[in-house]
């Protein structure tokens, strides 16, 4: 979050939470609290509505039913950065790009510049800093885009399948970015397809059905011994 | 970036909008025709105005209905046209100061060499349209109310042809300039009126050539008017009346009566006549 | 229809021309260029940042506004010569300002022309981009002024594209300046006017060299912009 001083943004309580698009429906009935700290990881099949529930937390949706508190209070507060699975940067360089998010956040000047170098640091960009950021690999763009959230110094991070379109070793090198993220104190939301980074990075395991939660604990009993039904095919099913 | 690059816009732009205007030059604007200015008299006659009084002449030629009606908003300051009862109404509104005559020049009746009509080296323009209407031969009019365009209507009524019953696939109104109705007629071997400038001017010939020539009715004359600063304050009055009085001087004559094309006069000087 | 002879004629013509550097017409060209350019950038000021707002903004009637732009695209020339002519004369509402049968005339009257164009194109141009950047710049906090902004600025190369739309629209139009400028000799006398004067007097080929200096004129503007686009997108992406 920007300089001026944390907003308790959390924790983030849903409640009766539902959403609907074109009459359809994609959620229902989803009761949960996040808590400062936790590591969270929304898991389901695709269709679940794993990607909605994201963004209705972070506030890039509006529910058609039920409530959201972020904190104490019922507005989307600032202090919240995403990652979505296709990274989005501008055309510009790529210290340009972690630059333009600290403008919206109000840094600048030497302040921001220092954010600047110190988040392609922690992401092994320096070299890279100048150059477009259109013309950076796969695995250097998404993590300019985890750079730029970091900059933000954000309490919470929302990540949709965020290593889902890379390598194994940029997948790597983002799940060390995150880590290093989580260590400074960011709560992490992420949701993804790959059961083995769940197992390497979860707390808690938020299951997703057909848009309702099937189970929600944290994720050594998730993995080991799975309550419902729905999440015990749905591992079955993934380590087939 | 995006507030620099505006402003450097904005400056350009600005510097832009302020260069094509030139200084403090005097000059006044003229509205007249097109077929006077495709006849080249302008280019002529226009210089030795500038070099005799400073004053520079910006000519917009359009038809003479448009001239007058610029004369009637107040965007000229001088009108100068071939139109005498158009020109007598303009002054009877009140529009223009005085009229002086300036000079005059002809038409002429042009068609394809063919002659269908059978009219070539007539003297009588009336005789040789009435042959035009009987023969149904292809005829171009300009449509535009311009000059031209009245005087043609006047011929055929002279000649009494109703041209409301008599009009047919022969007759062929393309509302348009001298040089365009021209381009139409050697295009579809027509028979068209033109003013003698444009005719001799006019390089696109086909098969055409003149036919009539020589009937004083053909003969055009032009007329200057200073625009009335009583209903359009401003008319540059003073420089306005420089020119009329330059056009109807013995050196302005002399300058209108020297424009030759191929070695042929093209306007005859009449001021102070009655014309 | 021309003949062949006419055509060989006319690129003769427009070689002697281009070659003598005849001052007449670097007159022409120049007023042309001068006129158009201005026009441009005006209407670019005006365009685009109207564009931008509309791709992104919601607001009751958005539809309407949208198929206004795009059939004000469709706006005849003369059509806007004959308004702008009335605006300006001096018996209409802004006589006083004694702007008609002047290069600024039509520079006005060329503005209103293709502002319309360069907004509808700059409208679909954001609006694409907005669809794909808008939940990363709404998660990063934006507003709807500073995203129009940033929009326009990160589809800088398709906009470059739209701006030489709208110029070619301007230097090919005939109506709008022949109307405001009164195609006056040395003073609003341009590429299209000379063309159109010309082709009444029946000086073919003479018109149609012209036209092919002008044609040449604007693929050469087209082929050093798109020169300049390319070296400008790799070297900054």
């Amino acid at each position: 979050m920007a300089d001026g001083g944390r907003s308790a943004g959390l924790p983030i309580v849903a409640t009766g939470l539902a959403y609907a698009s074109g009459g359809t429906a994609i959620l229902e009935d989803i009761d949960l609290t996040l808590e400062r700290g936790v590591r969270t990881f929304v898991l389901g099949a695709n269709g679940s509505g794993k990607s909605t529930l994201l963004r209705l937390l972070h506030g890039l949706l509006a529910p058609t039913r039920g409530t959201l508190q972020w904190g104490d209070r019922g507005a989307r507060p600032l202090g919240q950065a995403m990652v979505f699975q296709r990274p989005v940067l501008l055309r510009r360089s790529a210290s340009a790009n972690i630059a333009y998010a600290l403008d919206l956040a109000g840094v600048r000047g030497a302040h921001a510049d220092r954010r600047v170098h110190a988040a392609l640091q922690a992401a092994g960009l320096l070299q890279v800093g100048d150059r477009p950021a259109r013309v950076l690999s796969g695995g250097e763009q998404q993590r300019l885009a985890l750079a730029r959230a970091w900059a933000l110094e954000p309490e919470v991070l929302f990540l949709d399948e965020p290593t889902a379109s890379l390598d194994p070793a940029a997948t790597r090198a983002v799940e060390q970015m995150i880590a290093h993220i989580h260590a400074h104190g960011t709560t992490i939301v992420m949701s993804t397809h790959n059961l083995a980074q769940a197992k390497r990075l979860a707390d808690d395991v938020i299951f997703l059905h057909a848009g309702r939660i099937a189970e929600r604990t944290p994720a050594l009993h998730f993995f080991s011994s799975p309550t419902s039904v729905a999440a015990r095919e749905f591992l079955e099913g993934e380590r087939l | 970036m995006n507030r620099r690059r505006a402003l450097a816009v904005a400056v350009f732009s600005l510097l832009s909008l302020a260069l094509p205007a030139p200084a403090q030059d005097k000059f006044i604007v003229v509205a007249s025709t097109t077929s006077t200015e495709q006849s080249g008299l302008f280019a002529h006659l226009l210089p030795a105005f500038e070099k005799d009084t400073g004053i520079k002449v910006r000519v917009v030629a359009v038809g003479t209905g448009q001239a007058l009606d610029i004369g009637r908003r107040g965007d000229a300051d001088v009108v100068f046209v071939h139109d005498r009862p158009a020109e007598d109404k303009f002054m009877a509104e009140g529009q223009g100061v005085r009229r002086y005559p300036v000079m005059y020049n002809d038409f002429v009746l042009v068609g394809p060499k063919a002659d269908p009509a059978k009219v070539a080296g007539g003297k009588d323009i009336l005789e040789a349209l009435s042959k035009v209407e009987a023969a149904k031969a292809p005829f171009v009019s300009r449509g535009d109310k311009s000059g031209t365009h009245a005087a043609e209507l006047r011929y055929w009524q002279s000649a009494g042809v109703d041209l409301e019953k008599a009009k047919g696939p022969w007759y062929r109104d393309t509302g348009s300039g001298m040089g365009p109705a021209l381009n139409t007629a050697a295009a579809m071997s027509a028979y068209i009126l033109a003013d003698r400038g444009t005719w001799l001017s006019f390089r696109n010939r086909g098969d055409l050539a003149v036919l009539v020539e020589g009937d004083k009715r053909l003969f055009n004359q032009y007329g200057v008017m200073l625009v009335n600063p009583q209903k359009h304050p401003t008319v540059k009055t003073d420089l306005g009346q420089v020119f009329i009085d330059w056009l109807v001087s013995p050196r302005g004559q002399a300058v209108i009566a020297d424009y030759k094309i191929g070695g042929e006069q093209l306007f005859f000087p009449n001021a102070g006549s009655d014309a | 229809m021309p003949t062949v002879s006419t055509l060989s004629q006319s690129l003769a013509v427009a070689a002697d021309l281009i070659a003598g550097f005849d001052p007449k017409l670097v007159e022409i060209v120049g007023l042309s260029l001068a006129v158009s350019l201005t026009a441009t950038l005006l209407a670019a000021c005006i365009g685009l940042p109207l564009g931008a707002a509309v791709a992104v903004a919601r607001f009751p009637g958005r539809g309407a506004v949208i198929a206004t732009l795009n059939a004000l695209m469709g706006l005849p020339p003369v059509v806007v010569g004959l308004l702008v002519y009335l605006l300006l004369s001096r018996a209409g509402p802004l006589g006083a300002l004694g702007l008609l049968f002047t290069p600024k005339a039509m520079v006005i009257a060329q503005t209103i022309l293709i502002a319309p164009i360069l907004a509808a194109l700059a409208r679909q141009i954001v609006e694409d981009a907005w669809a794909e950047y808008r939940e990363q710049l709404k998660s990063l906090g934006v507003n709807t002024r500073r995203a129009a902004l940033t929009l326009l600025w990160d589809t800088r190369f398709s906009l470059a594209t739209v701006l030489l739309a709208g110029f070619g629209r301007a230097i090919a139009e005939v109506g709008a300046v022949m109307m405001v400028g009164g195609n006056i000799d040395g003073v609003t006398r341009v590429m299209t006017t000379t063309i159109a004067l010309e082709t009444s007097k029946g000086d073919l080929p003479l018109a149609l060299g012209l036209g092919v200096v002008l044609i040449s004129l604007v693929l050469l503007l087209n082929f050093t912009a798109q020169a300049t686009r390319s070296w400008a997108k790799a070297r900054f992406g």
